[in-house]
């Protein structure tokens, strides 16, 4: 199993698989979106500074601030 | 006791429509997450019963993280019902079946509406609807409720008798275990799927890093340009139309020998006004409303919050504040009500403070006309151009009033934000046309209409009334003027906005009005005409720039305050709200003053 590393370093066209999401402290709103462990994530582009990043997760393009991806843990799909 | 209804499901899923479609109501909606706000009632009539359909606004799961998504999971749990129909994204399966297992743990008597299938049939996704139907244990209807397939089948599900109980209201879900149970039942379900890795060229282009800001002002200056110019035509025919008919009214009145006191309040005052508004304010109206629901119903806003929220982040903010700011262009009222969007509290009442520092369309004839004093040979691209600059230094103040705003309510904050880019739609453009000229034109017309009539009546009134041979606008504007000039005003333009409280649109008016003194309005004045009697009345371009920047900057119109105070129920915000927009705007005029 390659490293775990954080969802903003996944550059766009890839693809990879969650391993852990940092909610502690707020409540489920990232599994609910559909990034929870298990689940699969594409990162697919990023606004004008480098944020917002739009990734797709079960079918559907989210958007998420730097402050959010760092909280998602994901390894390289091979 | 009527058989209820409700109707629930993730947001954009076609809840809405479903719910026109049963109930003939009209509620817009919009390409972007977040539309339906609050609740909303309907009625159906169903063979001899009268059936109450609720509309909740949409949410991706029972557990809420803003107060719409709590008020639709408290009626979704709590609220005694006969049936609960779940609409379903067909192309969206397993997030659709996440809020629907988590339901089903809480609520009986559901019945599952597998929606937009035919948008799912175009991009390639098949669904055994029946292999569905035994995972669940519940009917599944396929539907297209936009094109009205299936509804026939939904009215059936819904005619029978049926009573949704309330099972174990204290249970907690176990969010993984249902996530990983959403996935294995669109695993079983989803015959044909679409290609995951195409990404639409168009985001590649609107949300590009070089494109993607000039692209956006360049689609706002065309839908300036396109509503200004298309306006011209229509707007002179209006004021012709309405010019023959003022002039046949007042034969009329001379040969019936009314008095010329009365035929002066009716004609001069208020319908000279009213028809001012409305041959100056209904064409452009007309185009810009239908163009920007097109471009809502299309799916672009949520690319704009994309793209501007860095800069809005900076400012304390997120990016779904420019929507909002966009939605103040139209109407300021409708701005401050789409400011639910924002979840955050701080960032939430910015956002309503601030909104008034977009120019909304009442106020688009006064800059341009203006404008068109200041430049004469400006030709076709100076209104769009001058609207444009006037909506740039909006955004640019509103920027610097959230920073500064920020420190004060938004101090302990989260700074999460996530926004979903859902697939572009093609529009409905006929649909669109329509409903947007009932929901947004006429409503706004209506309500100029109906401040500019008793505004132009006193104006007449106090513009006849005389004491020593002066009339009471004299009087009152000569009062005014003293402390006006500070702020390179006068008395005329700062009565003007005072009595313009109402709406926007009928400063302009006003202050010609005044000029004229309560005589005959002529309808529609030229650029040049205009110029002329202000530049008689000791106007100059300081002048006219003050009182561009004070239409920009100045307390918002009396519906958006009373939204405003709907919205908190105190009135420390609704001051806030006047205050804020007027210290810019004396501010900035005194500066202008100062250097010009």
């Amino acid at each position: 199993m390659s490293p775990a590393y954080k969802l903003s370093e996944l550059s766009p066209g890839h693809s990879a698989y969650i391993y852990a999401v940092d909610e502690i402290n707020h409540g489920a709103r990232l599994a609910e979106l559909g990034f929870y462990p298990g689940a699969s994530v594409k990162a697919l582009f990023s606004g004008v500074f480098g944020e917002p990043k739009a990734y797709m997760v079960q079918n559907t393009v989210i958007a998420l601030r730097r402050t959010e991806s760092e909280k998602i843990l994901v390894n390289e799909l091979l | 006791m009527p058989d209820i209804i409700i109707l629930a499901g993730n947001p954009n899923v076609g809840k809405s429509t479903i719910f026109n479609s049963l109930t003939g109501l009209r509620q817009h909606t919009g390409n972007w997450t977040g539309k339906t706000v609050g609740s909303t009632c309907g009625f159906m009539a169903l063979h001899d019963n009268n059936i109450m359909i609720i509309d909740t606004p949409g949410t991706y799961s029972l557990i809420a993280n803003s107060p719409d998504e709590l008020a639709a999971a408290e009626t979704i749990c709590n609220e005694e019902c006969n049936h609960i129909v779940y609409v379903c994204d067909a192309s969206c399966l397993e997030k659709s079946l996440y809020l629907l297992l988590q339901i089903m743990e809480k609520r009986g008597g559901i019945t599952v509406c597998l929606n937009l299938m035919d948008e799912a049939e175009r991009k390639g996704i098949s669904i055994d609807a029946q292999a569905l139907s035994r995972e669940l244990s519940l009917p599944v209807i396929p539907m297209s409720a936009s094109s009205g397939k299936g509804l026939n089948e939904l009215i059936a599900a819904i005619s029978n008798e049926g009573f949704s109980e309330i099972k174990d209201p204290s249970s907690t879900p176990d969010i993984i275990s249902i996530k990983k149970k959403a996935s294995e039942i669109a695993e079983k379900v989803i015959i044909a799927s679409k290609n995951n890795s195409i990404i639409n060229l168009l985001d590649k282009l609107i949300c590009s890093k070089i494109f993607g800001v000039p692209i956006m002002l360049l689609m706002l200056f065309a839908l300036l340009w396109i509503s200004i110019s298309a306006a011209n035509v229509p707007s002179q025919l209006l004021s012709r139309l309405f010019s023959l008919a003022g002039t046949l009214l007042r034969n009329c009145a001379f040969t019936l020998g009314v008095p010329e006191t009365l035929t002066g309040i009716i004609i001069d005052g208020i319908y000279g006004t009213t028809a001012w508004v409305v041959s100056v304010m209904l064409p452009p109206m007309a185009i810009f409303f239908p163009l920007f629901t097109l471009l809502e119903d299309f799916g672009l806003l949520p690319r704009i919050a994309f793209n501007l929220d860095p800069i809005f982040k900076y400012c304390g903010s997120c990016g779904k504040q420019s929507l909002t700011m966009c939605m103040g262009l139209g109407c300021n009222a409708v701005g401050v009500t789409s400011c639910a969007i924002i979840s955050s509290p701080g960032q939430k009442l910015i956002s309503i403070l601030t909104n008034s520092f977009m120019p909304c369309n009442g106020r688009f004839p006064t800059i341009i006309l203006l404008a068109a004093i200041l430049y004469p040979d400006g030709g076709d691209t100076l209104a769009p151009a001058a609207v444009m600059t006037v909506i740039l230094l909006g955004a640019l103040i509103t920027l610097i009033s959230t920073k500064l705003l920020s420190i004060i309510y938004c101090r302990n904050e989260k700074l999460s934000f996530t926004l979903e880019l859902p697939p572009y739609r093609k529009p409905k453009i006929w649909d669109t046309l329509v409903r947007s000229f009932y929901d947004r034109t006429a409503k706004v017309l209506f309500r100029a209409i109906k401040a500019s009539a008793p505004a132009g009546l006193i104006i007449w009134f106090l513009a006849n009334l005389k004491f020593n041979d002066t009339n009471l606008i004299s009087y009152i504007c000569l009062f005014l003027d003293k402390p006006a000039s500070i702020f390179g005003l006068n008395g005329t333009i700062l009565f003007a906005f005072i009595l313009g409280l109402p709406a926007n649109e009928i400063v302009m008016p006003i202050i010609l009005m005044c000029y004229t003194s309560g005589s005959s309005l002529m309808l529609l004045p030229a650029a040049e005409e205009v110029g002329r009697m202000l530049r008689n009345a000791g106007w100059n371009e300081c002048t006219i720039i003050c009182v561009i920047i004070f239409t920009l900057f100045h307390w918002p119109c009396s519906t958006t305050l009373m939204t405003i105070k709907k919205e908190y129920g105190k009135m420390r915000y609704v001051f806030l709200s006047a205050l804020i927009p007027c210290l810019w705007g004396f501010l900035l005029c005194y500066i202008v003053n100062l250097i010009l």
